[in-house]
């Protein structure tokens, strides 16, 4: 049994998934996808467990022997990436239940629930396969899904956010499908590690640089960096509050993985970093991702929005410690996608708790809440200071060390627009505090703290935020042990 | 450039232009059909390009002359058309939701111009 836990990771959410149409009632879809969830989580957990303690595992589906079959390849990096994902999939799920039933229509939440284990298995396929066309289909799957999720928002604009998600996502996946058959073209293999090995000999050759070009921009497309994020913020907005929440910490963490499996595991460090000058590029584009978006998050009146501009800015974050092209920066952007993870998850659920309760959430709606619901923005108070990146918070420790790997470049003015931007953060944060805590209720009718039910994963977040924040230890040594295996490439 | 590389290569030059015309569709029209449309043309160059890439000069379709495969037949790369196969598939699912989304957007906005769409949308944000 243990020994089919990659499979069974995949599979689990896989298999669910069709189940919940047929269960055609509500509540018990949202029992089988809390069921699914659940368990790929407990099955993430014991890998990042045996990768930690035994090293890198392989499995061959169906015994069809790696490099012609498909590989499951779990190590470090993405056993790390599947915890991530699949910690935010069961709070999602949980939480999912109340909320759902209040956004969507009854007829329609069994289908929510198919997408929802369909987008999981996903994301989790994307992370965990060692086959890089496997890579393709599961994004597919993933990113169809999404975009049915998010085209399930009470607005009709969710439509034509979700409509033009699918273009600009599609665009994004068929750039990576042409990148993935030019290396196939020149190297004859799909396999991942297989591919580490035989592109050195290749690199010369244009068709390679070429594959790069593209596998870069639908990268790049699929993790919204700043300016190929314009689908990102309609998305977010409009798409019920647990796809947002779900796919605000899972979905753009996954596709930085992708960059970072791609770009540094198969092509390696010194053909991304010294023939194609990645960090070059991708630097002065995270820059202006930090401080653009952080900017525009400032001048926002609808709280998902805003939070959805500060997403981008934050996936700046992640890609500002990877153009550092060292193994501190690396270590700053492992450590950053569980982190925004765990801040976002809580700050969306949180919203989410707002919209239950108030049915909107615009800055101006949430005036008074503070003492009406003493929980919930009690909870978005704690995300947000994680988000402005304060002591004990995981925001801070996620912070700490891109301040630490750009000093260790010696780039000061670089870390001088980290500390600005966590101002911009703090600024954008303030506006909804306080318009909570420090501006009458408007309303006669008696608001009340949400249920419990919304309460309790939200506030699991957000003690994972406190936690993880106060004992780093464990999380930083894990992303440095990620960043070393990420520098070294996959071969060794 | 030489009119050899032209011909020697016509079947990618084939690709680059459908991929240009159907990114041009994707970008320039405003009628989300169209834009479907356009996304379809773009994808299916990438078939073809998939699909000629694995063709080996003077090779056979990869079929099994000899139950031994004793006798020494140069045959086309199979495992590229399989791939694509599956991207095929993924095209059409693509396909499907648009069409399904657009649809709907046509139920809830009595139009499937972009620019039309943004206009309802400018007006019932101003009137709040």
């Amino acid at each position: 049994m243990s020994a089919h836990l990659p499979v069974l990771q995949v599979v689990v959410p896989l298999l669910a998934a069709p189940f919940c149409l047929f269960l055609r009632r509500g509540r018990a879809a949202w029992g089988l996808a809390v069921l699914a969830s659940l368990a790929s989580w407990v099955i993430a957990l014991a890998l990042l467990r045996r990768v930690l303690a035994e090293g890198v595992l392989s499995y061959a589906i169906g015994d069809w022997v790696p490099p012609i079959g498909i590989e499951y390849r779990v190590d470090v990096v993405n056993a790390w990436v599947l915890l991530i994902v699949s910690t935010i999939g069961a709070a999602v799920s949980l939480y999912a239940g109340t909320s759902v039933e209040r956004e969507v229509e009854a007829p329609r939440i069994p289908l929510f629930y198919a997408a929802y284990l369909l987008c999981l298995s996903g994301l989790l396929g994307i992370t965990i396969t060692g086959d890089v066309f496997n890579v393709f289909v599961f994004l597919e799957i993933s990113s169809l899904s999404a975009y049915a999720l998010i085209a399930l928002g009470q607005a009709r604009r969710a439509l034509t956010s979700a409509f033009r998600y699918l273009i600009m996502g599609s665009v994004g996946a068929t750039f990576i499908v042409i990148g993935i058959g030019l290396l196939y073209v020149m190297t004859g293999t799909l396999n991942m590690a297989d591919l580490a090995q035989l592109l050195p000999g290749v690199w010369d050759s244009n068709t390679v640089k070429v594959a790069y070009g593209f596998l870069a921009v639908g990268f790049c497309l699929k993790l919204a960096l700043f300016p190929l994020h314009l689908w990102l913020p309609n998305a977010y907005t409009y798409a019920p509050s647990a796809v947002t929440a779900f796919m605000a910490s899972t979905a753009t963490k996954v596709a930085v993985y992708m960059l970072l499996r791609f770009f540094l595991s198969i092509f390696g460090a010194p053909f991304s970093f010294g023939v194609m000058a990645l960090d070059r590029v991708l630097l002065p584009l995270a820059l202006v991702a930090i401080v653009s978006m952080s900017l525009v998050a400032v001048f926002q009146v609808n709280a998902k929005r805003l939070l959805a501009y500060s997403s981008v800015a934050q996936i700046g974050y992640m890609i500002l410690g990877l153009s550092f092209a060292t193994a501190t920066g690396l270590t700053a952007t492992v450590l950053h996608l569980f982190n925004h993870a765990l801040m976002k998850g809580a700050l969306f659920m949180a919203l989410g708790c707002v919209m239950y309760r108030v049915g909107s959430v615009h800055i101006n709606a949430m005036a008074g809440l503070g003492r009406r619901m003493p929980w919930t923005m009690g909870a978005f108070v704690v995300g947000g200071l994680s988000l402005v990146g304060v002591p004990l918070t995981v925001g801070f420790v996620s912070k700490w060390y891109l301040i630490l790997a750009a000093l260790e470049r010696g780039w000061w003015p670089v870390a001088v627009l980290v500390l600005l931007a966590s101002l911009l953060a703090l600024v954008y944060v303030w506006r909804v505090v306080e318009v909570a805590y420090f501006r009458e209720f408007p309303g006669e009718e008696e608001t009340r703290e949400a249920p419990w039910t919304l309460l309790g994963p939200t506030w699991a977040l957000v003690a994972l935020n406190l936690y993880f924040g106060i004992d780093a230890a464990r999380t930083a040594d894990i992303a440095r042990r990620a960043a070393e295996v990420l520098m070294a490439g996959i071969g060794s | 450039m030489s009119l050899d590389l032209l011909v020697s290569h016509y079947n990618y030059w084939v690709v680059i232009f459908l991929m240009m015309v159907g990114f041009y569709i994707l970008i320039s029209r405003g009628n989300l059909i169209k834009k479907i449309v356009g996304l379809n043309v773009f994808q299916t160059s990438v078939f073809m390009l998939y699909i000629s890439m694995s063709k080996v000069s003077a090779g056979t379709p990869p079929i099994l002359v000899d139950p031994y495969g004793e006798a020494d037949v140069l045959f086309s790369n199979p495992l590229p058309h399989v791939l694509i196969l599956t991207a095929i598939v993924v095209g059409i699912a693509t396909t499907s939701v648009g069409l399904a989304l657009a649809v709907r957007i046509k139920e809830a906005y009595g139009t499937i111009e972009e620019d039309e769409i943004n206009a309802i949308e400018a007006r019932t944000e101003a009137t709040g």
